[in-house]
Parts: structure tokens; sequence; C-alpha cells
């Protein structure tokens, strides 16, 4: 147990012969501004409430930092003066309403445990219960003294006095291994034993002593007391454990959220500005900057809920930045009326999209228009473009685009294609889908 | 350039201000360009310019305030409006409080040079994408009392307005429809009426959820 230390660091307060002070790399020094010791100041009886480690109000914690005692030792604390006449619970309220609000620092005074400190808290209380007793404010000797008794016991085992343990209890928050970092270590065992000896016999002691008082309900009573004890000598653990993972899992949302704007920004704008940088026709930079503008729009003002995506305008839309993105050309778009999308209106919008990449390859211009109306007796397209034109009937017959991806996929449907184009003279593709019968 | 028309520029963007006076210098007598709301307001009364260009989305107010407050001395002074926004409220809001016109931002310098002039000519100006909302709006059943008038397309202004969402110009559809230019316009000029003063409950709504109406 007594490992040298590493090398510690400041030695701040003078007179401390035992137990030099220990701090763990995460804790900076006692605050410069102590009070000295003897001095008592007003000031420094004031301390903060704790918020990250706290059970009810967050006083026990703050206590517990103000004066360098580990927190667990001072919950026993106000458990058994509650016990011994209902003072804890008056001491408590009291000093949740003294106390300062917790900040988003930590307290100006903030003292690490040590052993010292934790042995002199120890005394404070036992004087006191000791007082309380003289002085009549006590439930009786058959109830303080076990569950007194059985309240050292899990101190002993919880208590964090030293380095060794604090240490471990470090490791195990990060590790997430807790059992084999708490129980597997060999210097703890000793601690565990002795410890787990004075609850079961502060227990015992309350069993064998309230029998007579309890005789009819012995048995319910022997498994609460059981239970008491498991909880003292575990209790403190599971809390920890549970602290520990709320945390992780806070952290691990935040976290998540985070990447998930990274990687958007990355995938849409770093990406853009990237393309822009290398992008040599000013077209270029117009088309990217167009498509970026369209989808970090719909990004920032209105994410398309899943259901929503699936509908004709949206799809048309997302036809159209698609188009832009991978053809240098823009995409001018217009929608009329809406409706969900199906496999009919599915089919118009992939051969709007055949037909505007089409524009985009062999049309020579810059822009291409697609109009979608969705009326009642059925949806009606165009895709135009002003381009060098075509001959319709000198397309030859292996190309299989405006056939297959166009013609096909619609009269499939029981719809029609015209195709107006004559070279010069630009080119539009019309098609037509009647509303199916029902 | 006595016979310039006298165009105001209202736009937050000093980037995209500067771009528009370089492109319409030659052809306009750009009187004036204010950057938010007030002076705006001030500088369009000041000096009492043909046209405006109307951004609709302004700091203090937005282009509406611009367009409510001026036409409240000045009737006569003719706005067009001017966004990167494609939102049916936005286009529907502005055209509502009294612009002439609405185009995107991303029109080309010839484009806007034109509707300058038409606007200016007393026609109304409708890029594909307004045509679309204005079809969008006149589209499906009326439920409630109608006034036949305002509440609903002809069959000539909703061919007409098709053709302009389909991107062809004024033109091209007089040319595709059989009519002159002139009908055109006169038929995007009744549309622009009805769309201001229509109470369809798509375009209150359009309207209402910008506090516009």
């Amino acid at each position: 147990m007594a490992q040298s230390p590493p090398q510690a660091t400041r030695s701040r307060q003078t007179g401390q012969t035992s137990a030099p002070q220990r701090e763990t790399p995460s804790t900076r020094p006692a605050h410069p501004g102590l009070p000295s010791r003897g001095r008592l100041r007003l000031d420094a009886l004031a301390f903060t409430r704790s918020r990250g480690n706290r059970v009810i109000a967050g006083v026990a914690g703050g206590l517990s930092e103000r004066l360098g005692v580990d927190p667990v030792l001072t919950r026993i604390a106000f458990v058994l003066l509650t016990i011994a006449g209902g003072v804890g619970l008056v001491a408590y309220v009291v000093l949740a309403f003294a106390s300062e609000e917790p900040g988003p620092r930590r307290p100006a005074i903030w003292r690490e445990p040590t052993r010292r400190r934790t042995f002199g808290f120890a005394l404070v209380i036992a004087g006191a219960m000791l007082l309380l007793r003289e002085v009549g404010v006590w439930f009786g000797d058959r109830v303080v003294w076990p569950v007194t008794l059985a309240a050292i016991g899990s101190a002993v085992i919880w208590a964090r006095g030293s380095d060794d343990d604090r240490g471990r209890w470090l490791q195990s928050a990060q590790s997430g291994n807790s059992i084999e970092t708490l129980f597997g270590d060999r210097a703890s065992i000793p601690r565990v034993v002795v410890g787990g000896l004075m609850v079961a016999t502060g227990m015992g002691y309350a069993l064998a002593t309230t029998d007579t008082l309890a005789a009819a309900g012995s048995a319910l009573l022997a498994i609460a007391v059981t239970t008491a004890g498991l909880v003292l000598i575990l209790g403190p653990w599971i809390l920890r454990l549970y602290r520990a993972l709320t945390e992780e899992r806070r952290e691990r949302i935040r976290s998540a959220e985070r990447a998930e704007m990274a990687a958007h920004l990355h995938d849409s704008v770093l990406h853009t500005l990237a393309l822009i940088q290398r992008a040599d026709a000013p077209m270029e930079v117009v088309t990217l900057a167009r498509r970026q503008e369209r989808e970090l729009r719909s990004w920032l003002y209105g994410q398309p809920a899943p259901l929503e995506q699936e509908r004709l305008g949206t799809a048309v839309e997302a036809l159209a930045s698609r188009v832009e993105e991978l053809h240098a050309i823009a995409v001018d778009v217009v929608v009329v009326g809406d409706e969900p999308l199906d496999e009919r209106s599915r089919a118009v919008v992939l051969a709007c999209q055949e037909a505007a990449v089409n524009a985009a390859r062999h049309s020579g211009v810059t822009n291409v228009s697609v109009y979608v109306e969705a009326e009642p007796d059925g949806i009606t397209a165009y895709v135009r473009d002003e381009g060098k034109g075509f001959d319709p009937d000198a397309v030859p017959p292996d190309r299989r685009g405006i056939r297959d991806s166009i013609r096909g996929r619609i009269e499939r449907q029981g719809g029609t294609v015209t195709i107006t184009s004559e070279p010069g003279g630009g080119t539009e593709v019309a098609l037509h889908l009647p509303r199916e019968r029902r | 350039m006595s016979g310039a028309i006298r165009v105001f520029l209202v736009d937050d963007h000093h980037f995209f201000l500067s771009g528009l006076r370089a492109e319409l210098g030659a052809q306009f007598e750009i009187v004036g360009a204010a950057g938010d709301v007030d002076s705006a307001v001030e500088g369009i009364r000041r000096t009492v310019p043909d046209v405006v260009l109307l951004d609709v989305h302004l700091p203090g107010g937005g282009g509406r305030a611009v367009l409510e407050s001026v036409r409240q001395s000045h009737t006569d002074i003719l706005f067009l409006a001017l966004s990167v926004s494609d939102a049916a409220d936005d286009v529907i809001g502005v055209i509502r409080a009294g612009a002439r016109g609405y185009v995107t931002k991303s029109i080309s310098p010839p484009d806007l040079a034109n509707a300058i002039r038409r606007i200016h000519g007393g026609d109304a100006v409708f890029s594909p994408r307004l045509a679309g909302f204005v079809l969008d709006a006149f589209h499906g059943e009326l439920t409630g009392p109608i006034d036949p008038e305002l509440d609903q397309l002809t069959a000539r202004e909703r061919e007409v307005l098709r053709h302009i969402a389909r991107g062809f110009t004024y033109k091209e559809v007089a040319r595709r429809l059989h009519l002159s230019v002139k009908t055109v316009e006169t038929h995007v000029s009744s549309v622009l009426r009805k769309l201001q003063l229509s109470s369809r409950h798509e375009l209150t709504r359009w309207a209402n959820d910008r506090r516009l109406v």
C-alpha cells in the first residue's frame, strides 16, 4: 500500500509530515488563497455545492471538496447523524441553503482527500455522535452503534484515502472493466475483507438486538438487513459505475452530433470548395456553386423528412442536383403540383434525368429546363434545351439512351414520348403519362 | 442617355450590387443603391426612379417593407423583385405587395436588362419559377365562394404560363401558340392582376405565412 509516490509536485501545506500531499495529474494544486491554519474566517466556512458529484443537492460532494475528505465518507456521516437523532437531515438542509450555487468552474477552495483529513473528519463525526448521545438527541444504542459499525465498514471499503485506490478508480472509469480493477487488485483485498466483516458484524448485531422486538417479521427483517448490508458494500460502486456510464453516453451523443455535422460539411461544402479551386471554367464554378447552394439550403431550412423525400417534387429537384453535379450544366426546374412518388412517377423522373443528361452531353449549351406538371389526369413533363439539336431519325440504332431510358420506360407505363428536335433548333423531350384508371 | 430608364438598386450584398452596376450601367441610368430598408425608402423617395430592382431578403423588414412604404406615396414606381430564394411564400409575398415581376439572381445580364425594359413598358415579368408557382397556386378545385374573374385562370392564360414555366421567352411563346407578343404580354399582365388581387386560399396562405397579406 505504501508505494513510494511519484515525486510529489509542490508541497504547499507545510508541517504535514505523514502522507505527503499527492495529487493526481488531472487535479490542479491547492488554491493559493487558502486560509492559513488556526485562523477562522467566515468566508472560509463557505463552500460550493458540487455539480458533478451529487446525489441530492450536491451538499455532501461540495463539502467533501471543501474539506478534502472522500465524498463517500461525508455521505456516510450525514446518514449516521440522521440515524443518531435526525441531526444529519437538519444539517443537510441547513447546509444546502447556506452553500453557494455550483458554477461552471471548480470552486475556489478545493482539496484533494488525504488520509490525515479523513481520519480527522471521522473523529469529528464520532465526537459529534457522542455529544448527541449525551444531550439526548439519540434513537437508542441498539440501533445507532451497529449502524455505525456497518457504516465504518463501508467507509473502509469505499473511501478513497490514497493514491493507489484513486488511481485504480480513474483507471476503472476509463477502462470500463471495473470489477477486475476493483477486486482483482491485491492491495484492496484487505480493505474489502475488513470492511465487509465490519458491515456484516454491524448488521448481525442489529439483527440480534432487535430480535425480540421484531419476532414476527424476523425473516423479512433479515432480508432487509442483508440487503442494506449489500447496498453498503456494493452501492457506491454501482453508483459510480452508473455515473461513468451516463457521462460516457452523453459524451458519445455529443461527439456523434459533432461528427455528423462535420461529415456533412465535409461531404458538401468542403468538397465543393475543393472542386471550385480546381475548376478553370467559370461555368463549372457556377454549376458547383449552384448545386452547393441548393443542397445547403435544403439541409439548413427544412431537411426533408424521409417521407417527404419520396414525392414527385423533391425527386425532380434531386434529379436536377444530380445532373448538375455530374455534368457541367445548369438545370432549371419548375414543378407544378405534387404527388407521392410511385412506380409510374418514378419512371417520369428517371426519363427526365436521362433527357437532361443527354442535353448536357450533346446540346452544347449550359442550361436545360425541366418542367414537370402533375395534374389529376396525368403527369406531363418537358425537358428542353436550346442547343444544337439533332435529327431524331438519324440516331444510330445502337444508341440506346433515348430508346430504352426514355421511350421504353414511359411507354411501358402506358405513356407517350414526343421528341422535337432539328439541327440547330434545340431539343425538347415531352412526356405524358395518363393517370391509371381505377 | 437622356431617354435611359432610371433604375434604383436595393440589395444588401455589396458584391452583388457592384456586379449589377457593372452589368446594367451601360444601358440604364443607375440613380442610386441601398443596402437596407430605411436607406432604400429614403433613396427611392428622393430619386424617384422608373424601376426599382428589389432584393426580397433585406435587413430591417425585407423587400416587402420597402414596397409598402414607397407605394404609399409613389404608386407609379415599378418594382422588379430579385432573389436567390426559391420559396413560394417569398415570391408570392412580394408580388402581392405590389412588385410587377420576379426573377432569380441567377438570371443572365441580358435577360435581366430585358426584364427591366419589360417592366418599364408596363408588362409583368414572370420567370419560369414564378410561372410554376402561379400554376401551382391556381391548381386544383376551389372551395367556398369564388370570384371567377380573379380566382381562376383561363385556359389560354394557363397555356401561356405553362410555356413560360418550360423556359420559353415571350416571343417563343407567341410563335408556338400562334399569338402576337402583345397578346402574350396581356395574358401575363392579367395573371399578375389575379395574383395580386385573388383571394384564393393558396395565395393568402403563402402570404400569411410570411405576414405579407
